[in-house]
């Protein structure tokens, strides 16, 4: 799994409109939207401290792209994205898992090792962290790869609830 | 809790910032237990399931329970000097090393990582000055999410209370799960434009239980918390009974012409610490009203 969240979503297009590398491991990722908190010990081993889910909404404009160019196969986030996103999942097969925000301590430790880092220079919310998982949860599938988007169901409920007041 | 004196001032915001992000305040940790038992969504029910574990788990290990530790936002209040600014921007720094805190700040342009929470402007801290004995040092750590759902309006007057509501109710629902709900509301009604922003968070930093001392504030924060709640949004947007775990309202004076109204939405974790410094004790606490 990687973190990607305003500024990974940016380099990343950026880099491919500018014919510049980006790392191989965003082809077919599970992405997560998070800025961890990070400790660097002595040796400069990583580990992470806190690791909840960033609000997804913020990418909402780059990520139909970012999902079509890299194959993105799961997003992991809060807070539900746009239609336009769920096209775009709809097409590559992706869908997207809502963590419960602000549950840091209980997701860093589904996130059991450290694999490595790209552009650090990003500052450590916005770095694209790799993560190997075990027991990741809870997620709920909130939009599935055929763009059923559980969000949608419940704004329209809000609505009906509101009208009724 | 009650500490004796001496303790280096510094230390007691280090113990501040410390506590506000592994303990979440007592209030809210029994509103959420409250909301748990009336919670008749399944998927609503594991969201604050999730979160109370979370809770539970930061305290025992001493870990910040959100990794957007925020930016921490200082009131002082009572008797001070301006050295105490120096003492809240060490111990900020500090504390991003030492708890850690994710290090959040960065240039709004250029936007690279201070990597120490400070910079230009920071650490943000408001100061209320009383001829009190004592020094009051509160802090609250706002996240991007709930921040970012920020919104102030200036409405006609004749707008009247009803479009106040509707604004309130709007901005909520609006910012659907963004701000991870189910949080607190802070609302300012009236004032100036930066007075309102202001009030409405300030708000948060008030414990869930006392209560204000105007009624017609109180029916107006029962009014909201009960049609909020009946939106179904829920925990996280996912939908549920659970949108907020309580509204708490704070007004100010006006313009004959203005009705300026903020919402201010604090996260579940909406994480405050104070402390209170006579000349022989600090007395800990996890809420006041400012």
């Amino acid at each position: 799994m990687y973190t990607g969240r305003d500024e990974v979503h940016i380099r990343a297009l950026e880099h491919l409109d500018e014919g510049k590398d980006v790392p191989d491991c965003l082809n077919g990722a599970a992405l997560y939207h998070c800025g961890p908190i990070m400790k660097q010990d002595d040796d400069g081993k990583w580990s992470v401290v806190a690791a909840g889910p960033t609000t997804s909404a913020r990418m909402n404009a780059l990520e139909p792209r970012f999902i079509r160019e890299f194959k993105i196969r799961a997003i992991i986030g809060k807070g539900g994205m746009s239609k336009e996103v769920a096209e775009a999942m709809k097409e590559v097969g992706c869908v997207y898992l809502a963590a419960t925000g602000g549950v840091a301590v209980s997701y860093a430790e589904g996130l059991s090792k450290v694999t490595g880092c790209d552009w650090l220079d990003l500052g450590m919310p916005e770095a694209l962290w790799h993560f190997q998982t075990s027991s990741l949860g809870p997620l709920v599938v909130a939009i599935d790869s055929e763009g059923n988007s559980l969000y949608e169901t419940v704004r329209q409920k809000v609505a009906e609830n509101l009208s009724k007041q | 809790m009650v500490v004796k004196l001496p303790e280096p001032r510094e230390k007691v915001i280090e113990n501040l910032l410390r506590l506000a992000n592994t303990k979440l305040p007592a209030d809210i940790g029994w509103a959420l237990e409250a909301a748990a038992g009336w919670e008749t969504n399944p998927t609503a029910a594991s969201q604050l399931g999730a979160i109370m574990e979370n809770v539970r788990k930061a305290e025992l290990l001493a870990k910040p329970m959100c990794q957007d530790t925020g930016i921490p936002i200082f009131y002082v209040r009572g008797k001070f000097d301006s050295t105490i600014a120096e003492d809240i921007a060490q111990a900020v720094k500090n504390c991003t090393k030492a708890i850690p805190m994710r290090p959040n700040t960065v240039d709004p342009i250029i936007r690279v990582n201070y990597g120490n929470n400070l910079g230009d402007g920071m650490p943000c801290i408001h100061f209320i000055p009383t001829n009190d004995d004592f020094t009051e040092i509160a802090v609250m750590l706002k996240g991007a999410g709930s921040e970012n759902m920020t919104k102030l309006k200036m409405l006609n007057p004749s707008d009247g209370m009803e479009g106040v509501k509707k604004f309130i109710i709007d901005s909520v629902i609006e910012a659907g799960g963004r701000p991870c709900p189910p949080g607190i509301v802070g609302v300012g009604i009236g004032g100036t434009a930066d007075e309102c922003v202001a009030m409405a968070k300030r708000a948060l930093l008030e414990p869930l239980d006392m209560e204000d001392p105007d009624a017609d504030i109180q029916a107006l924060e029962e009014e909201l918390f009960v049609k909020i709640n009946q939106s179904g949004l829920g925990p996280m947007g996912l939908g549920g009974d659970t949108t907020v775990l309580g509204v708490k309202v704070r007004k100010s004076a006006c313009h004959t012409a203005s009705l300026p109204v903020a919402v201010n939405i604090g996260c579940w974790a909406t994480r405050r610490a104070c402390a209170r410094i006579t000349d022989t004790d600090v007395f800990y606490s996890q809420g006041v009203r400012l």
